[in-house]
């Protein structure tokens, strides 16, 4: 009988780990077009206009930029966490805090000007992305609860919180009665950093965030904790590191980057605070963190190839009328075959009857 | 008391897909996997049940397909983490990922087109009353999940299968060195886990709201999950937390019918779950004395011989 057998491999395969992603994205695209076909929808069309009309057309790329400044910056935040086995996943609602943060002191300083706001706003942001993390890891680390679950249930409750501000008491007076903020004036949106185009000050930080984390996780001490702490907490306690002071830094630093995220959409693109802020970006970036293999600079390969699933949704929503959130397929199964794909980063394939296998023992 | 039977009919009936998709879950955690895909799968089993009763009008048939499709989505799972020892918490992640893309592209087709409630079995004379209909005038859904708690009670504590299964989630290994098959047993738990987050999603087309919408469960899946948890595991506690979780729910939907409660804005309201589940599991831990009720092998992945 034919065996398919697993041998560890002694060192995970270098080459199998970074060919990995790509696998997973070509096969995606494979699957995709024929599991679309199969329920009735024009499969090659719909990977066509979703992997390959972004990067064919030059007009999208502006689109690519800027969607994957977000999705790097979550993500960055995100693999730090999952590296030290702190598993944020609220990631959207601590962006959508970040967002209502940065809108709260724009609307404070509305009638003021000066370059001094923006800064202003972005730390805003990133101190509320931090204090809706602080939340899961206060009670993970006083009493044992599970961040996944907080995390995530406090993505609700932010959701409802921007609901209420910009139906209540943050509406826009001249709104026509739309439920929204005023807009930002022009101290309070993002200047744009390529004439002619959409792309804002958010790209060139979505790569300054994942340069200096890499630099973090790679040469500082806190960086080396992470790691140490996710790979074996045994060793860490014994070696000195506290367990929890990790958890503190990843959650924070996981909320912090998803409030950025959150500042640099509401005072970029969005340029005010609106129902359908929350965009999914939190939950598409948990994808990016895996498919960039948890590194920075892997994080903004993967944040590109992601933006790209995301324009090319939105462009085959409007030419063969995909709801949105069916690209959600495709993320899916991106993260499926990259960890299907990972026994092969650890694991030797043997195939052969298993007689034979008992030989070669 | 004209007010409070409507109020524990809506009670049971928004307690009733929590509590199904949180006794599968039960099992799943008790054989010593993690299956974070619990929302995904309803969404499927919700858009499957939809789909089904729109096209041939038969509940039954609906809660069958929605049972089948979400379990099978859910041997994607566990081939990935019990053969490929994934990660379980990656792996339970993209399910909920890949079945909300999965229920807006195959629900699509169908906003906007009502479906019938799935009524009680019982001959309407017998409901005719308040407090008969208490008893008789439910969906068939709702017996479903007050039998299956009982069922599930049964099967983990009275019987030998029960006994392995539990073996398995507790020391993998030792159920493994006496010969049980330990991936064995957790393909079987989670398919388990799968149907009936599969039938729990059912209940949302055919119980609660008979409109199709992306996101139907909006996060349900999640809530049953940490029911689990403030349940310690144990199928009596986890229908009285469903029970108490559906109150809440009620609540939210009186208030936004109402109008406003007054003193509370909706969106209060409608964040309460989730507030609740949180301080529920705030409360757990602060109750919970030196170690936790959950089983040992709870989302280690098993490999042996390694």
């Amino acid at each position: 009988m034919m065996q398919i057998r697993l041998e560890k491999r002694l060192e995970p395969s270098k080459t199998m780990l970074y060919l990995s992603p790509i696998g997973a994205v070509l096969v995606t695209a494979l699957v995709g077009a024929l599991v679309f076909s199969l329920i009735g929808y024009d499969g090659v069309g719909a990977v066509r206009e979703i992997f390959l009309t972004p990067l064919l057309n030059p007009l999208k790329w502006q689109d690519l930029a800027v969607k994957s400044a977000p999705l790097i910056i979550i993500a960055v935040g995100l693999a730090i966490g999952y590296r030290a086995n702190v598993w944020n996943i609220g990631a959207e609602g601590q962006y959508v805090l970040g967002g209502l943060a940065a809108t709260g002191v724009a609307l404070l300083t509305r009638d003021m000007s000066g370059a001094w706001i923006l800064p202003l706003m972005i730390v805003a942001g990133m101190a509320g992305g931090m204090a809706w993390a602080a939340v899961p890891a206060f009670l993970r680390t006083r009493l044992q609860v599970n961040e996944i679950l907080t995390s995530l249930m406090l993505t609700y409750v932010a959701i409802q919180l921007l609901n209420y501000l910009v139906i209540g008491p943050w509406k826009d007076p001249m709104g026509f009665g739309f439920p929204q903020t005023r807009m930002f004036t022009g101290d309070q949106m993002l200047p744009r950093v390529v004439p002619g185009t959409i792309v804002h000050l958010g790209v060139p930080i979505a790569i300054i965030v994942a340069l200096g984390a890499w630099f973090f996780m790679s040469r500082s001490v806190f960086g080396y904790q992470i790691k140490v702490v996710g790979a074996a907490p045994s060793a860490a306690r014994y070696g000195g590191f506290s367990v929890n002071r990790t958890i503190w830094l990843a959650l924070l630093t996981g909320g912090a980057l998803a409030g950025l995220a959150g500042v640099l959409e509401a005072a970029g693109p969005f340029g005010r605070m609106v129902p359908s802020f929350p965009t999914n970006y939190g939950f598409t970036a948990i994808i990016v963190a895996f498919l960039g293999r948890l590194h920075p600079i892997g994080i903004i390969f993967a944040g590109l190839a992601m933006a790209v699933a995301v324009v090319g949704g939105e462009v085959a929503q409007t030419t063969i009328k995909l709801p949105v959130a069916a690209v959600g397929i495709f993320q899916a199964m991106m993260l499926f075959f990259l960890l299907a794909s990972d026994v092969l980063v650890r694991y030797r394939l043997r195939l052969g009857a298993r007689a034979e296998v008992e030989i070669a023992r | 008391m004209d007010l409070l039977i409507p109020i524990i009919f809506t009670l049971i009936g928004a307690s009733t897909p929590i509590l199904i998709a949180a006794l599968g879950e039960l099992v799943v955690e008790k054989s010593g996997v993690l299956n974070l895909g619990v929302e995904g799968m309803m969404l499927i089993g919700a858009v499957v049940a939809f789909a089904v009763t729109y096209t041939s009008g038969n509940p039954w048939l609906a809660i069958g397909c929605a049972a089948l499709a979400a379990a099978a989505s859910s041997m994607i799972f566990a081939f990935l983490t019990l053969t490929l020892s994934a990660s379980q918490v990656a792996t339970g992640l993209a399910l909920t990922i890949f079945g909300t893309g999965f229920s807006a592209l195959f629900g699509q087709g169908y906003t906007g087109r009502p479906i019938d409630i799935f009524r009680s079995v019982f001959p309407a004379e017998l409901a005719s009353h308040p407090i008969w209909r208490l008893i008789f005038g439910h969906s068939p859904l709702v017996y479903f999940s007050l039998i299956l708690v009982f069922a599930v009670w049964f099967f983990l504590n009275k019987t030998r299968a029960g006994l392995i299964l539990r073996a398995v989630g507790e020391n993998d290994f030792s159920a493994h060195s006496i010969g049980y098959s330990v991936i064995g047993v957790r393909y079987a738990a989670v398919a388990f886990g799968g149907a009936m987050a599969g039938i729990a999603g059912s209940c949302f087309p055919l119980l609660l709201t008979p409109q199709w919408a992306e996101k139907l469960t909006a996060g349900r899946g999640w809530i049953a999950l940490a029911l689990v948890v403030f349940a310690a595991w144990r199928p009596f506690r986890l229908l009285a937390g469903a029970y108490l979780f559906g109150l809440v729910m009620t609540i939210e939907l009186y208030t936004k019918a109402s109008g406003s409660m007054g003193l509370l804005p909706s969106e209060f309201w409608a964040a309460l779950p989730y507030l609740a589940t949180i301080i529920v599991l705030v409360l757990i831990s602060l109750r919970r004395s030196g170690h936790s009720a959950a089983p040992a092998c709870l989302g280690k992945p098993f490999m042996p011989g390694q």
